[in-house]
């Protein structure tokens, strides 16, 4: 299977702190490929840079097989990159519906339509509706965002980025803050979302990971420490030791 | 030459009394985050305070303390009563608010003092000319201001650079939330940065008063030059304020100076005489959008200071 | 838009049909005071309308938006002082030259946020003020007297007081109907999105700079044409039109109205110049009132008139 995202010598400072040390790995088409690490990891330098919001220091980022780390955040989605926020990002004075319908309009070609009213338009309506029935928030389509629980607003962080019919999804931590049944229901649509696209998920729900990575990439202080399958991450013990031992403390 | 010499003067006058009232709205901008349209509003009570307290009390020194302090007071009053409010919310809402200040502070005075504007004459003692070149008289009144100006600017420093207040100010500049959790006392942190700024303009505003005009909506028209010093400079940096300050001060005097005499080569008296100001200011504009351009956080960011 | 009968609609409609019908109850009366003051009311209205473009939908704060009504005010002024008196040269002069200082100051401006827009749209709006006043020729300072009214096909009459303030407000009318329009459709909305999260709308795919400067310019367009008919008006130009503190009068009429609402910059006009002329036959201190009025609309009723309405709509109808 083709390598669908592939990063090179990727480095990123802030001052004196290293967010991102040299970091190079690839992800085929079709993969679920999870990055875990401790706070501080630079887990959501790695995701900002890879959509465009942070521009590296040095380093290569491709996508199909075209270079694209000089291509500005905006033109990345248009390419079929699509990523969720670690921190709820909505237009949160806008329905729900709008919400997603938004990112369908961000898709649909160009904006400079003056006249008829975009809330009446099938073409971006009926995507919407659909994008927000695969993620369970079909109820809540006419509220406003801002009305949303925590859970739901996760789920409609998913809704956004999969608006665009992205082929790689950047997911940074969509359990956040997420219940056990929430972080069931979740898990569950990931599963479902795997068949169809390639994902790179950040997160620190340990239990999502294990049941839903291909590969695991361990990252600390920027720096990758380990990357392979989840049974091999489990075993390996820089990586216990680093990250994995601390979570079980911390779980009991 | 003499007369270019008076000119620097002049320049460095203004700029030095710009300096105090930008000194102000940076560092409330700074630590607040706070954009205070009514900063002018206490520069031009400080001026009426000193017209009125100067012919109270008969002498101009009384005067000026006094103005001083009630600017002072005044600036603490608006902190503790409107500012307090407005921490942490849209800027547009400091904006909307703090013009809704202009426009009672305007009407205020209008009611208290009358629509005619008033005048605060020098004392004999400081109208005079001092010789400081041969050859070279300059306004005694003038040179009191810069030197005054200089005075408060090293007292600012000094506050700033080695005192534990300065060092909250400086902390506070490039981070808010830090000094919270030092366990300072927030709310008496920001009733004196703002009533020091307060002081400060109104210090500018009763030492032009003799000089330039004591009339209602004088804050107004000084208010943007203030800004785009702080915009200039560098918002919260007081090191920034000076330089931006001087900067603009020279351009302004020797901009209205030279401009006149410069347009007259091609145009009539006339036009040279409307338009020579005009120059002037739209330089100091042009000075501001370059900077925006090319180094947004200022001159001197306070993240470096 | 659903038309339900709530509050803000029977003020709205008794609004409209009371400007409508004013000229008829000013020829009963005799008052002829009152048409003045709500032709300029017309006519500030919309300003604020195109202000409340940027500001209310776009959320770009421009403390500058006052500079349009100077600039569209003196294309006409300086065409008529020259000779050039038909309208049809006039407008369309003060539309693009108004198009033109809008492209250019919003192609600099919007690549900066925050206060730091607000202060170079200022800065900018002050170069303009500056520039005019110092040109002699016009008058600079002292402004300059239009002898003659912009000139169109007979039977339209400029110079008509009665016929002047319906040209106002057919043209109040066609905005608000135009500004209605475009929020709706994908361009306000990419503009509105632009405002509730520029860095979310850039990470779906929209290059939200080219979608804010195209609405700056077309509000600082309309605020032209405000400018021109307010030329019209006083018969009069001034550089004091585009004084910095005429863009705070505009952003009150827009924020008092409910920013972000359709009918809020109509609101805000009427209400802000209603009570100007009330409350100063009361006192001739009454800004000290609309000051502090000011403050505790910010802090307390940020949807202004349009949002009590509708909150108070909402008890009445479940109370």
């Amino acid at each position: 299977m083709a390598d669908l995202l592939r990063v090179e010598n990727l480095a990123k400072r802030f001052g004196g702190i290293v967010a991102t040390d040299d970091l190079t790995f690839a992800i085929p088409e079709g993969e679920l490929h999870a990055v875990i690490g401790p706070n501080g990891a630079g887990k959501t330098t790695l995701i900002a840079q890879l959509s465009g919001q942070l521009v590296p220091d040095s380093g290569l980022i491709y996508f199909a097989g075209n270079d694209i780390t000089a291509v500005p955040m905006h033109a990345r989605s248009a390419l079929g990159l699509a990523r969720s926020f670690q921190i709820t990002s909505l237009f949160l004075d806008l329905s729900v519906l709008d919400n997603v319908a938004l990112a369908v309009q961000a898709c649909a070609g160009h904006s400079f339509h003056f006249w008829r009213n975009a809330r009446h338009e099938p073409e971006l309506r009926d995507p919407a509706r659909a994008t927000l029935a695969r993620v369970g928030l079909s109820a809540r389509a006419n509220l406003t965002a801002s009305a949303l629980s925590h859970g739901e607003h996760r789920q409609l962080e998913l809704a956004m980025a999969l608006a665009s019919k992205p082929r790689l999804l950047l997911l940074d931590e969509p359990m956040a803050g997420l219940g056990p049944e929430e972080s069931a229901r979740m898990v569950a649509t990931l599963r479902e979302l795997k068949k169809e696209l390639t994902i790179l998920l950040v997160e620190h729900d340990m239990e999502a990971v294990f049941a839903l990575a291909d590969r695991i990439t361990v990252l600390v202080y920027g720096r990758m420490i380990a990357c392979g399958r989840p049974e091999d991450i489990r075993n390996n013990t820089q990586v216990r030791d680093a990250y994995l031992g601390e979570q079980e403390a911390v779980h009991g | 030459m003499t007369l270019f010499i008076e000119q620097c003067l002049n320049g460095l006058q203004f700029g030095l009394l710009l300096f105090l009232l930008a000194a102000g709205l940076t560092l409330v901008f700074g630590i607040m985050d706070l954009v205070n349209l009514a900063h002018g509003s206490l520069y031009m009570l400080g001026a009426y305070f000193a017209a009125t307290f100067a012919a109270w009390t008969g002498s101009f020194v009384l005067g000026a303390i006094l103005a001083l302090a009630a600017t002072l007071l005044v600036g603490m009053a608006v902190e503790v009563i409107a500012m307090r409010r407005l921490y942490g919310r849209d800027h547009l809402d400091h904006v909307l608010a703090t013009f809704g200040l202009i426009l009672f502070f305007d009407e205020l005075v209008r009611l208290i003092w009358g629509a005619g504007g008033m005048s605060l004459p020098l004392p004999s003692w400081l109208n005079t000319s001092v010789r400081i070149l041969p050859g070279v008289d300059y306004s005694a009144y003038k040179l009191s201001i810069i030197v005054v100006s200089l005075a408060v600017a090293v007292f600012l420093y000094i506050l700033v650079m080695r005192t534990r207040l300065g060092m909250l100010i400086r902390a506070g500049a490039s981070n808010r939330e830090m000094i919270g959790a030092l366990g300072v006392n927030i709310k008496l942190l920001f009733t004196l940065v703002f009533g020091l700024g307060a002081a400060l303009a109104g210090l500018a505003g009763l030492m032009q008063a003799p000089i330039l005009t004591v009339q209602i909506g004088m804050g107004e028209n000084i208010l943007i030059l203030a800004f785009v010093i702080t915009v200039i400079g560098g918002i919260g940096s007081i090191r920034g304020a000076f330089v931006a300050a001087i900067m603009v001060g020279f351009i302004d005097t020797l901009g209205r100076a030279y401009f006149t005499d410069l347009l007259r080569l091609a145009f009539t008296k006339e036009t040279a005489a409307t338009a020579a100001p005009a120059l002037s200011s739209m330089l100091i504009y042009l000075l501001m959008a370059i900077v925006l351009v090319i180094r947004p956080e200022g001159l001197f960011p306070a993240g470096s200071k | 838009m659903r038309w339900t009968l709530d509050l803000r609609t029977v003020v709205v409609v008794l609004l409209l049909v009371a400007l409508v019908l004013l000229p008829v109850y000013v020829e009963l009366t005799g008052s002829r005071f009152l048409l003045t003051l709500f032709t300029r009311i017309v006519i500030l209205a919309l300003a604020a309308v195109s202000l409340n473009l940027i500001l209310g939908y776009g959320g770009m704060m421009s403390f500058g938006h006052a500079a349009y009504l100077g600039i569209g005010g003196y294309a006409v002024g300086m065409l008529a002082f020259e000779g050039i008196t038909s309208g049809f040269v006039q407008w369309p002069v003060a539309l693009l030259a108004s198009a033109l200082f809008a492209l250019v100051i919003g192609a600099l401006s919007l690549r900066t946020r925050g206060v730091y827009f607000i202060m170079i749209t200022l800065a900018f709006a002050q170069m303009a003020y500056y520039i005019v006043a110092g040109l002699a020729r016009y008058g600079g300072d002292d402004g300059l007297t239009i002898q003659k009214r912009s000139q169109f096909f007979p039977p339209l009459n400029l110079s008509n007081k009665i016929q002047f303030y319906y040209i106002c407000l057919a043209l109040l009318f066609a905005s608000i109907y135009l500004v209605w329009r475009l929020v709706n459709s994908r361009f306000g909305m990419a503009v509105q999105g632009a405002r509730s999260n520029d860095t979310r709308m850039r990470a779906i795919g929209f290059p939200t700079y080219r979608y804010k400067l195209i609405c700056f310019v077309i509000a600082g367009t309309l605020c032209g044409l405000a400018g021109a008919l307010l030329a019209n008006h006083t018969d009069f130009v001034s550089p004091a039109m585009m004084y910095w503190t005429r863009s705070g009068d505009l952003i009150v009429m827009v924020v008092l109205g409910g920013m972000g609402s359709i009918f809020g910059p109509l609101f805000g006009a009427v209400a802000l110049l209603v009570l100007e002329e009330v409350l100063s036959g009361i006192t001739e201190y009454w800004q000290i009132i609309l000051g502090p009025l000011l403050l505790l609309v910010v802090l307390f009723a940020r949807g202004g008139i349009d949002g009590l309405l509708g909150k108070v709509g909402q008890k009445v109808n479940h109370g």
